[in-house]
């Protein structure tokens, strides 16, 4: 098997000594089967060590390699060096989110952002074992199963101009996985999410650009998640504007 | 361990940095077309309730090619605007089911473009024809 050569353009930034970040190019040699992950292991093992980026299974399911490829957010590990041979990759880190270190984006803002949404089943009622688990059909699985398919690979942040103009936006895959558990019916948990939801930052911080759900590598349309619940904040905001005071308590 | 430092890169002219956007931006401006098409629609009302003659120059003032050019675009925007929307309307709304199949993204898309051309057929049809 022939053995070509691509060239990788690579955003590098040490916090130790950069003022702000710049491009390096690397040349690597590739076969059919190389993924741009690959490609940039083979520049930290056998050019420059110290190059830092994330990942993980190799496989599309960890979601810790995400990055900018020539300005569109992708898995590095489901990316191939083919595909965009003869021209060259420009490889950043993802858009929207603080550099940490050359590749690696600071990803504490949406981890937070995900704990304060409760992405764990509220049950309806405690129950023992003895009265065994909650049943569920596969029409009542089959409403939120798109959405909890997300892989926390944040693509889809690196996607919305909208989180990085105000990152205090909740943004796509927390609105989705908000979503999966509210859409779940063992769970209670929707009137404790529904303030997220109806803030200025929740759904409402959101213009439909839909780019999230174009670059979303597991189909879960985050897009669809936070607009379905502009319906159900509207609808909240209706039902407690109708009904009589304190009923709500 | 070593200083954290890290860098928030800055947005200006994010819109032009990928094609997804520059469309998103266009699909946006488009309201700015139809808001103008509508004031100028209210000015016609506001001449009808003076009465007809002011009605009438009014009518015959939109004959003027630039107002000929504004209501082309105007057009093609509330075109743009609708089209756009009837494709991301299924994400707008909640999951539609018939008996336990879910009705697909698509199946809503088309139904939307097929009560528009039958719809806009049917008005085109009651101009030219009354
Ligand atoms: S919604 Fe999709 S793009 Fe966003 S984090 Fe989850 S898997 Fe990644
Ligand atoms: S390395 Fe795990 S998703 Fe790419």
């Amino acid at each position: 098997m022939t053995q070509q050569e691509i060239n990788i353009e690579v955003l590098r930034y040490n916090p130790e000594k950069d003022s702000e970040p710049s491009y390096e190019t690397f040349q690597v040699p590739f076969s059919h089967e190389t993924s741009v992950l690959q490609g940039l292991q083979f520049i930290k093992d056998q050019l420059d060590g110290s190059l830092t980026f994330r990942w993980s299974c190799r496989m599309e399911i960890c979601g810790s390699c995400g990055m900018m490829i020539n300005g569109v957010p992708h898995l590095t590990c489901s990316a191939f060096l083919r595909d965009y041979y003869p021209g060259k990759l420009r490889i950043e880190p993802l858009s929207h989110l603080p550099i940490e270190r050359d590749l690696a984006v600071d990803q504490t803002d949406f981890l937070q952002k995900l704990e304060s949404i409760q992405p764990y089943i509220i049950p309806k009622e405690t129950r023992s074992l003895e009265d065994g688990p909650f049943k569920q059909t596969p029409a009542q699985r089959e409403r939120f199963y798109q959405f909890s398919e997300c892989i926390n690979c944040l693509l889809c942040y690196a996607a919305c101009p909208q989180y990085g103009l105000d990152s205090g936006f909740l943004g796509p895959a927390a609105m989705a996985l908000l979503h999966r558990y509210n859409s779940d019916s063992r769970d209670a948990g929707q009137a404790e999410r529904m303030p997220i939801v109806n803030a200025q930052e929740g759904v409402w911080g959101c213009t439909l650009v839909g780019y999230c759900s174009e670059v979303c590598p597991k189909g879960v349309d985050p897009a669809s998640a936070v607009n379905r619940n502009k319906v159900s904040s509207t609808l909240d905001y209706f039902f407690r504007f109708m009904a009589p005071r304190g009923a709500s308590e | 361990m070593a200083a954290r430092r890290p860098y928030v890169r800055p947005m200006a002219g994010w819109w032009r940095r990928n094609p997804f956007y520059i469309f998103y931006m266009l699909r946006e401006s488009t309201a700015v077309f139809v808001a103008l098409y509508a004031l100028q629609l209210l000015y016609g009302l506001y001449m009808l309730s003076i009465g007809e003659a002011a009605f009438d120059t009014w009518l015959a003032s939109l004959q003027h090619p630039l107002y000929l050019v504004f209501h082309t675009v105007a057009l093609a925007a509330a075109l743009l605007h609708a089209f756009t929307w009837f494709n991301v309307a299924p994400k707008a709304m909640p999951v539609l089911y018939l008996g336990t199949r879910r009705v697909a993204d698509r199946t809503i898309v088309w139904v939307q473009f097929l009560f528009f051309f039958v719809i806009s057929a049917a008005m085109i049809g009651l101009a030219l024809g009354g």
